[in-house]
């Protein structure tokens, strides 16, 4: 550094220094009225983006509900949702299995849709467009259409049965490991195809509904078409309780317990992302695993 | 006489400021995931002797006739949308940091060497008015090498294991090889908890080491004392301590 003869105007002491990692040598308070400079900006800068995070917080709050969350984190739950379906998600990603000795009965979590009492009899699987059957509306459920199919569980049994230990992974963080049996979702839209979109895909989304409608979950078609996503009957290697899901309920590895949903009424094929309850209650509406 | 020094580069408080509300929020949000299933706690079986989180923590008696109810067991969907959102900001930040570091050489001065446990231990002695011996005159000392390093590592072991229960099936290769599901849960947790240990630590530090260190980390610019043999060259500048 050039020793000074002449004052320096103290902008210029500033910015040598800016560009030195050491002055020179000065005085007690020289030094201290040039470090209270150089710290006055910073300081103000940093009370600046302080003050700025704050009403960036305050809008962050004021913003509109989109099913129970605001639209902001709603936004970014669907970004995180292509991030994973567009860059990682394979079908050949399959949850870790279990020896069967592991499997326990899973705690009984979460009864909606399972009020009434189950007439096993009665019980009929409920498709809605399929490629052949009855007329299909937009409006769904609301205008109460016929059914393109009525399935019973022997239809549902006839498929081939597959059995699979696997972890149930719950929202709240726990996971138990329960043996399933049933059919492949897959094989079973193979065998009642839904009317197929223009580019000769089934459609995008499967809906799925307990029979009073009480509880319902929407699956993207990746997700549904997983092999080990399963119509279950079967729970430890006995039939399904009530409590359970009986007759027949969904296990999907490769979403939250959530998605897993009893007691299963309706089958949907739908272009349009179906409702899902607790994405309604500010929940991902992917919740994939 | 004085003179007055350039510690921190601007990148790294940039870095460094922008993790402090970021990793907040992230152990926030945390804790609101983690209470909707408090399962930590000190046993043997099904014994209980200790839990985490007291059952008087989410129902704490009423206070002055107003019930303080903060509902901590039942905002899951709200930590869980704060958590995968602000986790983009918490690894990019992270990742910048750690790039930075590593291109700019400043990692010379954070990494440990085969020197760093000794006078770790020497500056805890220190700390503890334990050895009278001032400490050495570097920008990192030994104890700080270990504890800026360790809390890197580990930020990458939240990141890992953070994927490892956030995606288990299609990253199932890696929550398995962390222990599996459960496992990697537990350390996910721990690691938060490390962070609020170093937390602690760090700010006590702060506070010894005063208002010139701290200025540092905001202006960038430290006063020290010129040495008895002055000298402007850059060469070795004597510091003073400081963590």
């Amino acid at each position: 550094m050039e020793p000074t003869k002449q004052m320096k105007s103290e902008q210029q002491k500033i910015s040598e220094l800016r560009t030195n990692e050491l002055s020179e040598p000065l005085s007690e308070e020289e030094a201290k009225r040039q470090i209270q400079h150089l710290s006055r900006r910073s300081f103000l800068r940093g009370g600046l983006v302080i003050g700025a995070g704050f009403l960036g917080w305050k809008w962050l709050n004021r913003q509109y509900t989109d099913d129970g969350t605001n639209w902001v984190f709603r936004r970014a739950l669907q970004v995180n949702e292509g991030i994973v379906q567009g860059t990682f998600y394979s079908a050949n990603h399959l949850s870790p299995t279990f020896p069967r000795a592991q499997a326990k009965d899973p705690r009984e979590n979460g009864d909606f849709g399972l009020e009434e009492e189950l007439d096993a009899d009665a019980w009929r699987l409920h498709l809605y467009g399929l490629a052949e059957g009855g007329e299909t509306t937009e409006e769904g459920m609301a205008m109460m259409p016929p059914p393109d199919a009525s399935l019973t569980l022997e239809d549902i049994k006839k498929l081939p049965a597959v059995e699979m230990t696997t972890q149930l992974c719950c929202i709240e963080g726990w996971v138990e490991v329960v043996n399933w049996k049933g059919a492949k979702l897959s094989d079973f839209i193979e065998k009642y195809p839904p009317v197929k979109d223009e580019n000769k895909l089934i459609p995008a989304y499967v809906g799925i509904e307990t029979p009073d409608g009480a509880y319902y979950v929407g699956l993207d078609r990746e997700s549904a078409l997983h092999p080990q996503t399963l119509l279950c009957y079967e729970m430890n290697g006995k039939p399904l309780t009530p409590e359970h899901g009986a007759p027949l309920r969904l296990v999907i590895p490769v979403k939250y317990g959530i998605k897993n949903i009893k007691r299963i009424g309706v089958i949907r094929f739908t272009s349009e992302r179906p409702k899902d309850y607790w994405a309604q209650q500010g929940y991902d509406w992917y919740a994939g695993l | 006489m004085k003179q007055i020094s350039k510690k921190h580069p601007l990148a790294i408080r940039w870095f460094h400021w922008i993790n402090f509300p970021v990793l907040f929020t992230m152990i926030w949000s945390g804790m609101l995931i983690y209470w909707a299933n408090d399962v930590y706690h000190v046993g043997f079986g099904d014994k209980t002797a200790l839990k985490l989180f007291p059952d008087w923590f989410y129902a704490p008696k009423r206070l002055m006739d107003t019930p303080l109810e903060y509902h901590l067991d039942s905002r899951l969907s709200e930590g869980m949308a704060w958590h995968f959102l602000t986790m983009w900001f918490f690894f990019f930040n992270g990742l910048m940091y750690v790039l930075y570091t590593a291109i700019s050489g400043e990692w010379r001065y954070l990494l440990p060497n085969r020197h760093s446990a000794k006078e770790a231990f020497q500056v805890v002695l220190h700390d503890l008015h334990i050895r009278k011996e001032p400490l050495p005159p570097r920008k990192f000392n030994g104890a700080q090498q270990i504890a800026y390093t360790s809390v890197v590592i580990m930020g990458i072991g939240s990141l890992l294991t953070g994927l490892s229960i956030y995606k288990p099936t299609q990253f199932a290769w890696l929550t398995t090889s962390l222990g599996g599901y459960e496992t990697a849960r537990f350390i996910h947790f721990w690691l938060t908890m490390g962070y609020l240990g170093f937390f602690l630590i760090h700010v006590t530090q702060v506070i010894k080491a005063g208002w010139n260190n701290f200025r540092a980390m905001v202006t960038g610019y430290e006063v020290i004392d010129v040495p008895a043999s002055a000298s402007t060259s850059k060469a070795s500048p004597a510091e003073e301590l400081r963590p």
